[in-house]
């Protein structure tokens, strides 16, 4: 039991992004209202933001800035990579947000486009619509 | 037991996230997307990415929730799912 409960807390991260990222599938693919599927594709996407800053963590190391590099000391400290979180993930996460709110800027105004055209965010009214003309 | 900060935390993304999809109210949605992305940023700031927690704190839950709630008054607040 012990051992159960502590694997579940190992890959907590894991399963808090699947789950996540289920969430918002499910959102883009069942809601019928176009505001409700662009907040479904953003917790999509910071599902998958998650798993990639899951992947840098590490236990019992600090944030990624160099201790001791500067001043007289600093040539007889040797860096060891274990004692700082890889800051890799952390890059590429920088510009996944920048993008994930590029793209939600894109899709609301898109949405607001359709809601000038046609008066209704539901897509079913606007497929009736769009069947009707 | 168990029990750690990020777990806690991580938990009230999950409920989040599900809240901003349940509420029949767009404007709720929009706040419950804002709450969500701040929940993510403390996460952040707990698992050392501190470049990455102002980002979000910034962009993702200031400019987003922003655009949410403006797109929002732009268009009807009620929705049937």
């Amino acid at each position: 039991m012990d051992d159960l409960l502590s694997k579940i807390a190992g890959g907590y991260n894991y399963i808090a992004y699947i789950t996540i990222m289920m969430i918002g599938l499910y959102a883009v693919i069942a809601k019928r209202n176009l505001v409700k599927k662009i907040i479904g594709m953003s917790i999509f996407q910071t599902a998958i933001i998650l798993f990639y800053i899951s992947i840098g963590a590490k236990k019992g190391a600090t944030i990624p800035i160099l201790m001791h590099d500067h001043g007289p000391e600093a040539a007889e400290h040797a860096i060891k990579a274990a004692d700082y979180i890889n800051p890799l993930p952390h890059v590429l996460m920088l510009t996944a947000i920048v993008v994930a709110v590029a793209t939600l800027g894109v899709a609301l105004s898109l949405a607001v486009k359709v809601y000038q055209r046609y008066g209704t965010l539901e897509e079913p009214e606007i497929q009736d619509q769009i069947n009707k003309s | 037991m168990v029990v750690e900060l990020d777990m806690v935390i991580l938990t009230l993304v999950m409920i989040c996230a599900v809240g901003a999809i349940w509420v029949k109210d767009l404007l709720g949605a929009a706040i419950l997307f804002g709450a969500y992305s701040f929940m993510l940023c403390l996460l952040w700031a707990i698992m050392g990415a501190v470049d990455v927690a102002f980002t979000e704190a910034s962009v993702g839950a200031g400019v987003s929730t922003v655009f949410m709630v403006a797109a929002v008054f732009r268009t009807s607040r009620r929705t049937k799912d």
